[in-house]
């Protein structure tokens, strides 16, 4: 029998990487949920509140880009748009050749994976150097991220002490702190070889023009520490109205994300190196990325673009835990990126409609969600966009025959009674496929159809 | 994000909506949910052409089937009763699934009229007519399994405050009680391996408080969990909660 694609990818997933995915994404979700009811009195409150700030500057980006560009240009960064992930590799090339530039240290950010940078600079002869420990580590397996927020959540500290040895980094060691130290080690040469600095931006603010960065490792500090040039690379949807707006979305980010008061680490860029400063970057360049974002804001999904990137929504999915994220064929895996994913597709949206089938719709991911995303009613939205395109959906029963019996009380009543036959028949006898799944995994209970009505008839009399 | 605001009750008439799954397989617990609220001096109507609520069609992804249903469902519930109905999943496909399914159509009014007067049982009871706690007793470990689509609603609250109020009851404490049977509709058959995992690791949970038997306000998640219990040769006995109301009154009367 054929079901979903994601599971079948779960149903083949090694013991151990369930086990590890379930184990960290349980702990930092239970962490998550304490330190929010610890520490606010209404942390539901907080949640919509941030999800009406991002709506707004979502629905009124018209305003604010124009006006996040004008604060930028005056703070002294240079701005270009992209309207395609093509425009966006093609910019940054541009402006590491205009410089001369070779070598380039990257901060973690989606966008880039999103765009596939580093693999689109490697082939022009250009250096692009994870700088993340997870991206590095997933950069040198030729691997892909397999959750937002935790990179290499599907690997275990062997198989990451493997890959070090075979990448010359030492002889095989998987203490941690090991790890750690020889990856810091390499990288902090690297740091001061490179030209160019990458980071993305978590937030950037139309009134200030301030780009926020939030890290736990520093890399991005040290990604423009050294450089001379750096390229910021922001989705369209990162911006938020006031600088004051960035309070209660950086109190909730690093809460619901990696459970933390305040990741180690929140930078507030507001241009290239002034005069007064010793070091960083003379030049500043702000992409800004589209990358089909206005198609989803026309859509009835926009909600989505209101996501913060925190992947709480991934570490509380009972699926996500099941099926890991490279179930998902996709940069955004989980609830979020069953949404988001097949919406970037743009024309090719069939080739991901069965990402938004994989949820029991148990809603979970909406109220962890620190901007109170709607995600199961996303979800069910775009189900029904692939019934409307006619996309085939392995395993899901068709419900013609059940539309026309349920509308019909004569008919109803009479399946109500024929159901009976399941009494008598096994199931593995009876060619309906739903029945064989469920069947295989769970019993059936007795057939009763029409004996509450009997009774209730019985009663009246 | 629920649409979950509510006409207030006036009178004690209500219309039964059993649920497909009561009509198909759990008579008993359509019939407990009468008794319930008979002892609660409510008239109960069973309007006769009740099919389904409309949900398989529209979490299958196919809301024009699933509209085909909700019309019939809103004709067969016409009036101006409440609508109790004794799972929180069908519920919410009332007050909230099918407002957002007609969210273009024109008949969207009447019905979000429905879904303004249709109530989870438990719900009905505590938040509709004021009845915060419940007579008799019923000797049992029990395992509360607050099902998903009562989320952000007051049905789960509902539930364990009556629960909490019988005499007997013992609640159970089991871990990661948040998370979801795994049932999800026409999830569990075209994912069927993540489906069933989801629901040993909440059978796994449950064990581990060893209660006499698994509660619940929705017979699709008993359904599912007993089903794989049973499956695996390791049954655990499952109940709705109208059927522990019921049988705690029986205790009262005998």
């Amino acid at each position: 029998m054929r079901f979903q694609p994601i599971d079948q990818y779960s149903a083949g997933l090694k013991a151990d990487t369930r086990a590890s995915v379930y184990q960290s994404t349980k702990s930092t979700h239970e962490k998550r949920t304490k330190l929010l009811f610890d520490q606010f009195a209404a942390p539901d409150r907080l949640r919509e509140l941030a999800g009406e700030i991002k709506q707004h500057a979502i629905e009124n980006l018209d305003t604010y880009l124009p006006q996040v560009e004008a604060r930028l240009k005056a703070n002294g960064a240079q701005v270009h748009w992209a309207g395609t992930a093509e425009s966006a590799c093609a910019a940054v090339l541009k402006i590491m050749r205009d410089r001369g530039a070779t070598k380039m240290v990257k901060a973690k950010t989606m966008v880039s994976e999103e765009i596939e940078l580093a693999h689109y600079l490697e082939k022009h002869g250009l250096e692009a150097l994870e700088t993340d420990l997870g991206e590095f580590i997933v950069q040198i397996d030729d691997d892909h991220p397999s959750h937002i927020v935790r990179p290499i959540i599907h690997k275990n500290r062997r198989e990451i002490a493997t890959s070090f040895e075979r990448e010359g980094l030492g002889a095989y060691n998987d203490d941690p702190g090991t790890i750690t130290r020889r990856a810091r080690h390499f990288l902090r040469h690297k740091y001061l070889e490179a030209d160019v600095g990458l980071t993305g931006a978590n937030f950037v603010s139309a009134e200030s023009g301030r780009i926020v960065l939030v890290t736990n490792e520093g890399n991005s500090r040290f990604c423009l520490a050294a450089t001379k040039c750096h390229i910021a690379l922001v989705g369209i949807e990162k911006i938020v109205p006031r600088d004051r707006d960035l309070s209660i979305l950086l109190n909730l980010l690093g809460r619901s994300g990696t459970a933390q008061d305040l990741t180690v680490y929140t930078e507030f860029i507001s241009g290239p190196k002034s005069p007064a400063q010793p070091d960083g970057p003379e030049e500043m360049h702000v992409i800004f990325v589209d990358n089909g974002r206005t198609e989803v804001l026309a859509s009835d999904c926009r909600e989505i673009l209101r996501c913060i990137r925190c992947g709480a929504c991934l570490n509380v999915c009972p699926v996500y835990r099941q099926a890991s994220g490279h179930a998902y064929r996709s940069v955004y895996p989980g609830p979020v990126g069953a949404v988001l994913s097949p919406l970037l597709m743009k024309d090719k949206f069939p080739q991901k409609a069965d990402l938004p089938k994989a949820s029991s719709l148990c809603g979970a991911c909406n109220e962890v969600c620190p901007v109170n995303i709607p995600i199961p009613d996303l979800l069910l939205r775009l189900r029904n966009r692939a019934k409307e395109e006619n996309v085939p959906s392995p395993g899901t029963p068709p419900m013609g025959a059940w539309a026309l019996m349920a509308s019909q009380p004569t008919a109803w009543k009479a399946a109500l009674a024929g159901g009976k036959l399941l009494n008598y028949v096994p199931t593995k006898l009876i060619p309906v496929p739903a029945l064989q799944a469920w069947a295989d995994k769970r019993a059936l209970p007795a057939w009763r159809g029409g004996e509450f009505r009997k009774w209730m008839r019985q009663r009246a009399q | 994000m629920l649409n979950t605001e509510r006409s207030p009750i006036t009178g004690k008439r209500v219309q039964l909506m059993a649920t497909c799954l009561c009509d198909a397989f759990y008579d008993d617990v359509a019939a407990a949910t009468v008794e319930v609220l008979e002892h609660l001096g409510v008239t109960v109507v069973f309007p006769e052409g009740q099919t389904c609520c409309g949900q398989p069609a529209f979490n299958g992804g196919d809301w024009a089937a699933s509209r085909r249903v909700v019309r019939h469902t809103v004709r067969t519930f016409a009036g101006e009763d409440p609508v109790v109905v004794p799972s929180g999943s069908c519920a919410a496909m009332m007050f909230h699934g099918a407002v957002l399914e007609f969210e273009k159509e024109s008949d969207l009014p009447e019905v979000a009229a429905l879904g303004r007067r249709t109530w989870e049982l438990a719900d009905f009871i505590v938040n509709g007519l004021g009845v915060k706690t419940w007579p008799g007793s019923y000797p049992a470990t029990v395992a509360f399994h607050r099902a998903c689509h009562t989320r952000g609603t007051a049905s789960g609250e509902a539930a364990l405050t009556l629960l909490r109020s019988i005499a007997g009851v013992k609640l159970a404490e089991f871990g990661e009680g948040e998370q979801c049977c795994g049932f999800g509709g026409t999830f569990s058959v075209s994912f069927p391996n993540i489906s069933s995992a989801m629901g040993d690791l909440k059978l796994e949970h449950m064990r581990a408080a060893n209660p006499d038997v698994v509660v619940s306000g929705d017979m699709s998640c008993m359904m599912h969990l007993g089903g794989l219990a049973a499956k695996e040769g390791k049954p655990v006995k499952t109940l709705h909660l109208a059927q522990v109301l019921r049988d705690a009154l029986k205790a009262a009367k005998s």
